[in-house]
């Protein structure tokens, strides 16, 4: 019969003053690399502003919120590139969207086990792609195949540069849909099929509708996943400075933000009005892809909110 | 948030000391006359990449405690590294502008330029185009986007789609100035906003080759078989030239250039040596390997 030991008022040993300190130090170092993040958006930021604001100075407005890019010759207008990167990101939305959705949907409510397992695999994959490799086939089979197929002039346009960026945002719109859709609980999904619903109809009205932030998440994602991307564009879009007008503006060349930042900023003096005016437009371009990511996690708090008071 | 203020502030001035110590590669790498591994930095035009790496391959077998790194990039490219101290030779296709000598100065840097070779540049188009030459004035029209069918000029009813090089390439501000502006100082043409800028040599051929509306431009070495090199008409007697490096030896090939190699200064030591042997016959015999035209005949 052994009596329990019952700990006594405990003495302090060097080794846990030491385990303390040492426990201090450790949660303020990871504090440190939590707050890092927002440090290096807001020093980056700092850093892009602080170059491009030179060009508001140096460029009048007019010029600057011109149609014209040539910058060789001073045209500065960045109306056509901010244009073009809306045209070709829309274009790659209308393109990415129903079939992300479509796969999502067919993942995380059709497909039997061992489909999923292969397909979300193979999905991931398609993510891993190098986005140069994409452009190279965009080259050389894409862009023949759709100047033969539509009757354009060429085939280096704004809708190859929306297609390869769809098949870039495919797979964050499908793993993050996927994913909402998962989290929907099974018990909504056997309500409506008790109730006499078809499948589509419990998929169409139930389930979608019960993901419905996170679906948008994931199609705010994918868009900034499309807006930022770079080396396809260049490759594909044929990079001519023309302001698009309209939908029609698809099937015409296109030069982005991003692919005009990579084509030239490796020719321009430090310091010079065109430097400034790149900075700038990189600025830009930072500013529109934060309002996405904004935008998505506004929406990812509404889905929190709305749980917290279904459980409250 | 006293706290948050002062990680802010360290990290701000690591970041600063950072960017201060890796911000000036090349004033860390003087070249040494005396030192036994010479290292020479050499970027800039696309056009002139080739022919640059075959003049470093031979070199650096000749002269063994030499190594040469070259980059492409484009004449603009070269050239801004050189303003910013980043290599020893920027290769160019095109001569260096008046803002970037004064640029150059304010910086401390005195632009040297040396003519290592000469090029034509071709007017190239797909081979299912039936036109076969063109004269100064329709390329420039053609450009500017005066004409928008190939009819206009006895071609097929296709659009013309007009495909040039990134403005950072020489080849495109040479194009600009001798054919667009027709060499005339006070000519303030332009490409047509729809022209294809596509960034590299070989985008050019590969659209050229593939489409039949295409119309293009690029070095004469460049230049592959499946894409066909208009003529240019030199007179009103219907004499056409075709280029090649006979009629650009001879002068009478009108789109053709100067190679440039710009140098911070006199080239000195290492430098020297090398643009030295390039200037050489055994230099100016790999321009003719490939296809380019040596200034010395």
């Amino acid at each position: 019969m052994d009596t329990p030991i019952i700990p006594g008022p405990q003495k302090q040993t060097p080794k846990d003053a030491f385990s303390k300190a040492a426990e201090i130090l450790i949660s303020a170092i990871i504090k440190a690399m939590g707050y890092s993040a927002i440090v290096f958006v807001i020093m980056i930021f700092y850093f892009l502003m602080s170059e491009g604001v030179a060009a508001f100075g140096e460029v009048p407005l007019s010029v600057l919120f011109s149609t014209r890019w040539y910058p060789i010759e001073g045209y500065y207008g960045i109306l056509p590139l901010i244009s073009g990167s809306l045209l070709v990101t829309v274009g790659a939305t209308l393109f990415a969207v129903p079939i992300g959705l479509a796969t999502a949907i067919y993942i995380a409510e059709i497909a039997p086990r061992w489909v999923r397992e292969i397909l979300k695999p193979v999905v991931e994959i398609l993510a891993g792609l190098p986005s140069v490799v994409l452009g190279f086939i965009g080259v050389i089979a894409l862009a023949p195949q759709l100047r033969i197929l539509l009757d354009l002039p060429t085939g280096l346009t704004a809708l190859a540069g929306s297609i390869l960026l769809g098949i870039i945002a495919i797979p964050t719109i499908v793993s993050v849909a996927e994913d909402a859709l998962d989290g929907v609980p099974r018990a909504y999904r056997d309500a409506a099929l008790a109730i006499g619903a078809t499948r589509w109809q419990t998929i169409w009205r139930v389930t979608l509708p019960a993901a419905k932030s996170g679906v948008l998440t994931a199609v705010m994602l994918g868009i900034g996943r499309a807006i930022g991307e770079t080396m396809t564009v260049m490759m594909v879009s044929g990079n001519a400075p023309i302001m698009a007008r309209g939908l029609g503006a698809l099937f015409l060349p296109t030069r982005t933000m991003t692919a005009t930042i990579a084509a030239e900023m490796g020719e321009v003096a430090k310091g010079s009005i065109h430097y400034h005016v790149l900075f700038l437009i990189g600025g830009i371009l930072f500013m529109i892809s934060l309002l996405v990511n904004i935008i998505a996690s506004a929406m990812v708090f509404r889905v929190k909110k709305r749980s917290e008071r279904i459980l409250s | 948030m006293g706290k948050f203020r002062s990680l802010i502030i360290v990290l701000l001035l690591s970041f600063v000391t950072l960017a201060c110590s890796a911000g000036t590669p090349g004033a860390n790498a003087p070249i040494d006359q005396n030192e036994v591994n010479a290292h020479i930095e050499v970027k800039g035009s696309d056009t002139m990449v080739n022919l640059a790496l075959a003049w470093a391959e031979a070199y650096q077998k000749e002269v063994e405690t030499v190594t040469i790194s070259i980059t492409g990039g484009g004449s603009g490219t070269g050239i801004a590294a050189l303003l910013n101290n980043t290599v020893d030779l920027a290769n160019a296709s095109r001569r260096i502008k008046e803002e970037e000598i004064t640029q150059a100065r304010s910086q401390g840097i005195e632009p040297n330029e040396i003519v290592v070779a000469r090029d034509a540049v071709a007017v190239i188009v797909n081979p299912a185009n039936p036109i076969d030459h063109l004269s100064l004035q329709q390329i420039s029209d053609i450009f500017q986007g005066k004409y928008e069918n190939w009819q206009e000029l006895g071609g097929d009813d296709r659009p013309i789609v007009r495909v040039s090089r990134e403005t950072n390439s020489g080849t495109h501000v040479y194009f600009l100035e001798t054919v667009l502006r027709l060499g005339e100082k006070d000519n303030k043409a332009l490409f047509h906003p729809n022209t294809l800028l596509l960034p590299s040599s070989e985008g050019i051929i590969a659209e050229v080759r593939d489409n039949p509306n295409a119309i293009g431009y690029d070095g004469l070495g460049y230049v592959t078989h499946d894409v066909k090199v208009l003529g240019i008409d030199i007179d009103q007697a219907g004499n056409v030239v075709f280029p090649s490096m006979e009629t650009v030896g001879l002068g009478i090939y009108p789109i053709a250039r100067d190679l440039f190699v710009y140098t911070n200064g006199e080239p000195q030591g290492a430098n020297k040596a090398f643009i030295d042997w390039i200037l050489s016959d055994s230099g100016q015999s790999i321009v003719k390997e490939l296809g380019f035209v040596a200034i010395t005949p």
